[in-house]
């Protein structure tokens, strides 16, 4: 999974039918400590997640796994709210 | 999930035999600005979508193959909506 | 599989239900030579891993595997403690 701040929403009328009524989140993957990287994603709620909010992302085959996302055409699922992340050592 | 413009069509007539039915699309990653960015890719379409027009497109085998209604096919991107808009804070 | 170190931890209070009783742990992914190489990553621990810890993780589908039969939506998680490795 990924760590991400969500920046913004995208509206898209028509779309496939299993993905009607989802929200989609525009997010920005970042760093443990806040620091972005790399290039921005969509990604379908699970969470009622808000713009400004630092998430957990969950990605490729796996993000179907999410609740209510079964056999839906998706790659990445919105599925925390992150409140806290501890970040003990530098790791570089 | 990446947002793309349509920027061309793609015709093959030999093709594996899942795919015959698909419609082939030639899409450009975008940013959220609309740049261009990466390069290109095919995707199957499953909503409709036209040329020029701004999509959602899924990156991920099993999700793409679910798109399409067939399960086990050799595909890994595909249409699955078309943006109507985007909103986001200006960070991404 | 990926060699990695646990440099971390992540806490959600809102997050999807098979997440319930998941531990949440930032991984920094780790060369043969032990240099951090690439992007860190959050992980669900499937073996009591804790911070400062090596460890090794799978990627994609089969992260959910070790919590068979449940499924959480993850596409990492750790699934050992290293004790030691060695490279030529």
């Amino acid at each position: 999974m990924i760590l991400a701040k969500i920046v913004g929403t995208v509206v898209a009328t028509r779309k496939d039918e299993r993905l009607v009524s989802t929200k989609l989140l525009v997010a920005r993957p970042m760093d443990p400590r806040g620091k972005a990287e790399g290039t921005y994603l969509v990604a379908v709620d699970t969470v009622d997640a808000g713009v400004g909010e630092t998430v957990l992302i969950v990605s490729g085959s796996s993000a179907r796994m999410a609740a209510g996302l079964k056999d839906c055409p998706v790659d990445a699922a919105v599925v925390g709210i992150v409140d806290n992340i501890d970040v003990h050592e530098s790791g570089t | 999930m990446q947002i793309c413009r349509v920027v061309g069509t793609v015709v093959s007539t030999q093709k594996n035999r899942k795919l015959h039915g698909a419609k082939l699309m030639l899409v450009q990653p975008l940013t959220l600005d609309g740049e261009a960015r990466g390069v290109g890719l095919l995707a199957i379409d499953s909503v409709g979508a036209g040329v020029g027009e701004r999509v959602l497109v899924v990156i991920e085998g099993k999700a793409a193959g679910d798109a399409l209604g067939r399960k086990g096919t050799a595909v890994d991107a595909a249409i699955i909506g078309i943006v109507d808009t985007i909103e986001h804070d200006g960070t991404a | 599989m990926q060699l990695a170190r646990v440099i971390g931890e992540v806490v959600a209070s809102v997050k999807d239900v098979n997440l319930a009783a998941a531990t949440l742990l930032v991984l920094q992914p780790l060369s043969a030579s032990g240099e951090p190489a690439g992007r860190t990553l959050v992980a669900l621990d499937s073996v009591g891993a804790g911070v400062g810890e090596t460890v090794f993780f799978v990627r994609g589908r089969e992260a959910a595997f070790p919590f068979y039969p449940a499924e959480p939506p993850t596409d990492a998680t750790i699934v050992g403690i290293v004790d030691h490795w060695s490279t030529e």
